[in-house]
């Protein structure tokens, strides 16, 4: 009996060992090892492990590595409130034994779903009391306030304080909700002036595809494609092949557009298709989502054409109608008829200009300077702006980067049209963004009433 | 082959014996020296910074530039001498970790440079009770002990007595120039 028992158990050992070294090694699908949930940030590269486990053996170090290959400049052009130089002095030993804030996976712990809160945060939300409890004796303000409302509450963020810094609050307090000429940045030759290779144009191809294809030809002829340029061959061909493609895709599209692929391979909707990968994985279809997703289109994999249709590449279909393909949460479908989504029906009407309207895009894809010039939005109408200067303005196609938190939204977005206290406290009312801000505020947030009081008080 | 053996333990002994009378091999610079020298060269810089930039370009010369805490924020923004401080410190501390540095003091405006080991405490309480005097002394953090120095850190403009006077989270608002306002606390590890 005892033989019987011991060679089942050899045998049921190794079956699972080379099951899952089989797993680990040979197959595609590595689903079976993932050991929890992966979080909302990270879900769609979940199965390419490499992404973040570059190494078999290596520890936090070589984790952090990996946060720091994907995440690394958008904390810098956030300004970092607590960067890892903060804490390596052998002075702060002391808080790392309770939160070694040196590396992200203290507080940002992938696959532990039943602990993940807002911001894929695994900490409990009370984090700031360990190295800021004297706060509620500093000031009068804060005496009362609970240390998990800190960065809940649309006051304070651990990375991005860009809007919400005291000086900041100050400088932009008692301003009227809304501009009196609330008008958003227009659009410029960002994609023209920024293209690093030249436009291909093959004209023996470009003579006989207009011929074979006039319906497809007029549509192109109103568009911006063709007012720079760039015809049949442009897209349908590379530069060392005259070979026809017949459905061109991110690989011919950053070709010209660089910024708009950096911006697209970075965010949520084409993460899956970015080099920084090791392993290739399908473009991200709304079934691979927890959110909520029309039907159908669940099985939609997202691509550049699947917002800018081909040959008319509609940016103002792409602008709303394209995110409204798919998107269905409460959110999305109350739109059309929020404040905002009347006034992109009007754009759309010609009643007005759409620079004075609001889209899908304004927010989640708005219109930002050339970061490298380091000049803030601006247009004509722009208070800040310089109207004599040609200023680079571009799409931001990562959908997230001025998402989470979205207090990131306040200063290049809202406050182009709004006050920041409206702003903040619009931001901080999930009432008023489930209904897409359609009717009055129902909270405020006191922080600029604060600051201005230690001025008064200074 | 016995007598080529011997010879060797012969010459090997000789050879021992010798390096007796020789001087002891050296263990590189003193801790106090090295801090000293380390003190020497940030003490400069930050002097300089404060009266040849910042006072001089700043408000209070020709306006060309504002020194703002949020400096980033602002185009023609720089850094206060105090971040310019640090912004050295968080630049050596990618290079190396054979030695960190800071700017502390027992009157902060940002209260994260209030002094946070006993050590730091006792030394910015010592050289600012004793003007003109260092302080040094060894301290144990996590599993590392540290050879720790903390030298005064002395009013040197007018910018930098006007500004900790009148801002708003200044514990103090009576620094006049000459004065020790704080400490540079420099740290070498002794043992990892």
């Amino acid at each position: 009996m005892k033989k019987i028992t011991w060679s089942l158990w050899i045998f049921l050992t190794l079956a699972i060992g080379s099951y899952f070294a089989y797993t680990l090694l040979i197959k595609e699908d590595k689903s079976q090892l993932l050991i929890g949930e992966t979080s909302h940030g990270h879900y769609q590269i979940e199965l390419a492990c490499s992404s973040c486990h570059t190494e078999a053996f290596g520890g936090e170090e070589v984790i952090q590595n990996a946060c720091v290959n994907c995440h690394a400049e958008e904390l810098e052009q956030a300004h970092d409130s607590h960067p890892k130089k903060k804490f390596t002095d052998p002075r702060e030993a002391y808080r790392l034994e309770i939160i070694d804030a040196r590396y992200c996976i203290s507080c940002h712990t992938e696959h532990q779903e039943e602990q993940t809160h807002a911001m894929g945060v695994t900490l409990p939300d009370d984090y700031c009391y360990h190295c800021h409890k004297e706060i509620s004796d500093e000031r009068e303000s804060h005496k009362d306030l609970a240390f998990d409302s800190c960065a809940s509450a649309g006051c304070h963020n651990f990375h991005d304080n860009r809007a919400l810094y005291e000086s900041f609050l100050v400088q932009h307090a008692n301003k009227p909700w809304l501009d009196d000429i609330a008008r958003i940045s227009a659009p410029s030759n960002a994609a023209l002036s920024k293209a690093q290779n030249p436009v291909i144009k093959n004209e023996s191809i470009d003579q006989q595809y207009s011929v074979s294809h006039p319906e497809i030809t007029q549509h192109w002829s109103a568009t911006s494609h063709a007012q720079a340029g760039v015809s049949c061959s442009g897209c349908h061909t590379t530069e060392n092949n005259s070979e026809w493609i017949e459905r061109p895709a991110l690989q011919q599209c950053q070709q010209c557009h660089q910024q708009e692929a950096e911006g697209f391979l970075a965010s949520k909707h084409g993460m899956r298709l970015s080099p920084k990968l090791e392993t290739q994985l399908p473009a991200v279809r709304p079934m691979d989502s927890p959110m909520d997703f029309k039907h159908s289109s669940l099985n939609a994999q997202h691509g550049c054409n699947s917002c800018h249709a081909a040959h008319e590449f509609n940016t103002q279909f792409a602008a709303t109608e394209a995110c409204l393909t798919c998107h269905n949460d409460e959110h999305s479908l109350a739109f059309k008829n929020s404040p905002h989504g009347k006034l992109w029906q009007s754009a759309s009407l010609g009643d007005i200009d759409p620079e004075n309207a609001v889209s899908c895009a304004t927010c989640h894809l708005p219109r930002v300077a050339d970061q490298n010039t380091g000049i803030k939005i601006v247009n004509k109408n722009n208070k800040e702006g310089n109207s004599e200067r040609e200023i680079n303005v571009r799409v931001e196609h990562n959908q997230n980067f001025y998402l989470r938190p979205n207090e990131k939204m306040i200063r290049p977005v809202c406050m182009q049209c709004h006050s920041l206290e409206f702003s903040i406290d619009a931001l901080a009312d999930e009432t008023l963004i489930k209904n897409n801000f359609s009717g009055k505020l129902s909270k405020h947030i006191p922080s600029i009433d604060w600051a201005l009081k230690r001025e008064v008080d200074k | 082959m016995k007598k080529v053996i011997q010879a060797t333990a012969v010459l090997g002994s000789l050879l021992a014996l010798s390096a007796c009378n020789q001087e002891p091999v050296s263990t590189g610079i003193e801790p106090k020296l090295y801090t000293d020298s380390l003190f020497a060269v940030m003490n400069a810089d930050r002097a300089n910074y404060t009266k040849l930039v910042v006072q001089r370009l700043g408000p209070n010369g020709v306006g060309a530039i504002k020194p703002d805490e949020h400096w980033q924020d602002i185009p023609n923004g720089t850094l206060l001498p105090a971040q310019m401080f640090r912004a050295g410190s968080e630049a050596v501390a990618e290079i190396t970790d054979e030695f960190t540095y800071s700017l502390q003091s027992i009157w902060p405006i940002n209260k994260q440079n209030a002094p946070k080991t006993p050590m730091e405490k006792e030394g910015l309480e010592y050289i600012a009770a004793n003007p003109g005097e260092n302080f040094y002394g060894e301290e144990t953090l996590g599993d590392a002990t540290y050879f720790t120095a903390v030298y005064p850190d002395v009013a040197v403009s007018e910018a930098c007595t006007k500004c900790h006077n009148e801002h708003k989270d200044t514990p103090r608002t009576d620094f006049v120039l000459g004065e020790v306002m704080g400490g540079v606390v420099i740290r070498v590890p002794l043992s990892l």
